[in-house]
This record gives structure tokens, C-alpha cells and sequence, in this order.
């Protein structure tokens, strides 16, 4: 079975769409039922942050070898997380208007992730702007791994030192900060799995039809 | 070798001093520490991509041919580094002392402040030298420039703008220190970074 994580990856999606609208979930203070978006908005950054984590290993090896296997792969994995980080725009924006009252917020966490999509379009505008391959595949991938570092640094440092309007910060409620809901992770930890490896496949796909596209233009 | 481009410096001065005056013929003094802090940023992030767009367009190809030969890659970009960290602090001391003249000094903690804006100059020349060598090797570089570099200062200029805020309102180093440390840091990611990944941009 050489496509058994496709088929875990369906089993898992299934489980989360029934399991998230169908589980009980415990009632907290402004965010009743809307808690359950937390199984469709949260895996989303972490595929997104997995797929940019996995084109930026792709970029060092890119930079190791000249192979421009690599350099494709990584191009692709961008492409496939940025979708993945607008859907957990639109996913949080939604989520807002109906807890927070509005789309959008001055919160450390929504600028984090507005800047991250900057960041990769400004990628994505960097590779167009070059034709030489061999070049393009080498400058995107230094600016791919600085980039990557540097936001690493921001989203792991800066939202610690500010309040957050997210749950979990700044005394906002969130399934961690009472007893732990074992109700809720039992339907979390398979969507964070079911959407990574959904994210994964995805990607894969695009992979493959670019490698065949640019076959045919050979 | 830079510094032999002695016209470039006064230009990024004047730069730097006419944008103040156009501000100050418009705000006239701000008491505001905010809005302050903003114009302050602004005009020293522009001023600042200004001067070092240009750190490696000069080179004509058969200079950098020329200069790939005598030195190594990394003692090139530790070079360039340090002369526009060098260059933007001492732009950033200009302008603060203009700004202040002209617009209005509304920060308590002035020493605070300062060691603020030397770290977050650092970073951002820091910053400015690698992006430019970046854009300096593809075909419209003035704007893209500005595109990669801008995200990417980010985090740097939001800790920046905590440590004036603080400063404005008067606090001293226990609670701005933290920050402080945190501008250091992203100076040595930087420059680590820069000296890791600079050769392989050199070869391309």
C-alpha cells in the first residue's frame, strides 16, 4: 500500500468534519460553539508552517547540490502554504467578526500572519523577476531561508512579550486553561494530523504537475 | 573603499534633513509621542533604504570580477556590513538630533532611547546590506528591494517602536532592557545568516 497515508489522511478529515460539528464541546464564555473552529483555523498555520518548514529544508539542500529538483519542490511547497495560510485568514477573519465583532484586529497574531504572506508573495514576486534558472533557483532559496529564520524569530519571540486577544492569552479563555478537555483533543490532535498530511498531498500533487509541465516544454 | 563615495553620504544628510523640514513645515511640533515615534521610523526606514540600495550596484562587473579575486565572500559582506551599520547610526544621530531641533523632543528617557535606535539601526543596515545584495542581482531592483526588505524588518521595527514607546513615556532600563536584548539578538541572527548564506548568492 504505497498511498496508505493518503487514505489515513481522508479517514482523518472525515473524523474531524463529523467528530468537530458532533463531539460535545465544554461551553466557555464568549466562545460557546464557535470553539469548534479551532479544529478547521489552527491546523491550517500548521500545515502552513510545515509545508514552509519543508520547502526551506528543500532550499538547503537546493543551495547543497544545484539540483533543480530541489529547487522546484520548494517553489511548489510555498505555493501550497500560502493557500493553506489564506484559508486560516479567512477561517480566523470569520471566527472574529462572530466572537470579536469585527474581521479584523490590531492583535500581534493577526500582523504575524499578514506579514508572513507578505513575506512569501515577496518571494514569489523575487523568483519572477529573475529568468536565469540556475540563478533564480539559488537566490530565491538564500532569501527563502532568511526569510524563514527571521519569522521564526517573530513568531516565537515578539507574541510572548505582547497580550493577545487570542484564547489562551491574556486571560481570554481556551481549552487549555481550564482542565484539559480530553472531549476536544481527542477530535485536535487527528485534525492537526488529517490536515498537515492533506497539505502534504496537495503539495505533492502540484509538484508532480509541474514536473510533468516542465517536461513537456522540454 | 566606500568611503571614497564621499558625495553619497551627504546626499543620504540632506536626504535625511530635507524630509525632516518637509515635515516640519507640515506638523510644525509634535507633542504627540506616538505619532512622534511613527514620523521618527518612517523617515529613518526610508532614508536608511535609500542610502544602502546602492551598497552593490556600483560595482560594475569587471570591478566585482576584480574584487572576487583579492578577497573572500564572507570577509565582503562582513565588510559591507559594518560600513553601512556604521552609516545608518550615524544617520540615525543626525537625525534624531535634527528632528529633535526642528520637530520637538517629547521622549523622557533619552538614554534609552538612543541605545534603541543605535541596536534597531544596526539591524536594520544589517538587514538592508543582505537584501541589497540580493536585489542587486536581479533585473528591477529599486522596488524589489523595498518588497523583501519590508516584511522582513518587521519584527526588528516592532521592538524598536516598543523601546521608544517606553522610552517616550519615561521608563528606564529594567523594563526596557528585555527589549534591548531582544534588538541584540536579531542582530547576531542577521549577521550570522548573512555570513553563512553570503557565498552562495556570490557564486550565482
Amino acid at each position: 500500500m504505497k498511498n496508505w497515508w493518503k487514505i489515513l489522511a481522508f479517514l482523518l478529515l472525515l473524523f474531524t468534519v463529523i467528530g468537530g460539528f458532533l463531539i460535545e464541546v465544554p461551553r466557555q464564555v464568549i466562545l460557546y460553539e464557535t470553539i469548534r473552529n479551532l479544529y478547521f483555523h489552527v491546523p491550517m498555520w500548521f500545515s502552513m508552517i510545515f509545508l514552509f518548514l519543508l520547502s526551506v529544508i528543500y532550499s538547503i539542500k537546493h543551495l547543497s547540490s544545484s539540483n533543480m529538483g530541489h529547487d522546484l519542490i520548494a517553489k511548489q511547497m510555498v505555493n501550497t502554504g500560502i493557500v493553506f495560510g489564506l484559508l486560516g485568514l479567512l477561517t480566523g477573519s470569520i471566527w472574529a467578526k462572530f466572537t470579536w465583532g469585527a474581521y479584523w484586529t490590531n492583535d500581534i497574531k493577526l500582523n504575524g500572519s499578514a506579514i508572513t504572506m507578505l513575506v512569501y508573495f515577496a518571494y514569489l514576486i523575487l523568483r519572477s523577476s529573475m529568468d536565469e534558472e540556475q540563478k533564480r533557483g539559488r537566490i530565491a532559496a538564500v532569501y527563502n531561508i532568511f526569510a524563514f529564520v527571521m519569522l521564526i524569530v517573530f513568531i516565537g519571540v515578539l507574541p510572548r512579550m505582547y497580550d493577545s486577544l487570542h484564547p489562551g492569552n491574556g486571560g481570554n479563555p481556551a481549552f487549555d486553561s481550564y482542565d484539559l478537555d480530553s472531549n476536544m483533543r481527542l477530535v485536535f490532535y487527528p485534525a492537526v494530523a488529517g490536515w498537515i498530511l492533506l497539505s502534504l498531498w496537495i503539495a505533492n500533487l502540484n509538484i508532480r504537475i509541474n514536473k510533468l509541465k516542465d517536461k513537456i516544454e522540454e | 573603499m566606500e568611503y571614497r563615495q564621499r558625495y553619497a553620504i551627504n546626499g543620504i544628510l540632506l536626504y535625511v534633513i530635507s524630509t525632516i523640514f518637509v515635515a516640519y513645515l507640515i506638523f510644525n511640533i509634535l507633542e504627540d509621542t506616538k505619532v512622534w515615534n511613527a514620523l521618527f521610523w518612517i523617515i529613518l526606514l526610508f532614508s536608511a533604504t535609500n542610502a544602502t540600495s546602492k551598497s552593490f550596484q556600483h560595482e560594475s562587473d569587471s570591478r566585482f570580477l576584480y574584487i572576487y579575486t583579492l578577497i573572500s565572500p564572507h570577509s565582503l559582506i562582513i565588510a559591507k556590513t559594518i560600513y553601512n551599520m556604521l552609516l545608518i547610526v550615524f544617520v540615525g544621530l543626525v537625525h534624531l538630533t535634527f528632528f529633535s531641533l526642528l520637530i520637538g523632543n517629547p521622549i523622557e528617557n533619552l538614554s534609552l532611547f538612543t541605545s534603541g535606535l543605535v541596536l534597531g539601526s544596526m539591524g536594520i543596515a544589517s538587514i538592508l546590506t543582505f537584501i541589497s545584495a540580493i536585489a542587486a542581482k536581479t533585473n528591477n531592483n529599486t522596488t524589489l528591494m523595498a518588497v523583501l526588505s519590508f516584511p522582513i524588518m518587521l519584527p526588528l521595527l516592532l521592538t524598536v517602536i516598543k523601546v521608544s514607546t517606553l522610552a517616550g513615556v519615561g521608563f528606564g532600563f529594567e523594563e526596557g532592557g528585555i527589549y534591548l536584548i531582544v534588538l541584540g539578538l536579531i542582530n547576531v541572527v542577521i549577521i550570522t545568516l548573512a555570513y553563512i548564506l553570503f557565498p552562495y548568492l556570490w557564486r550565482a
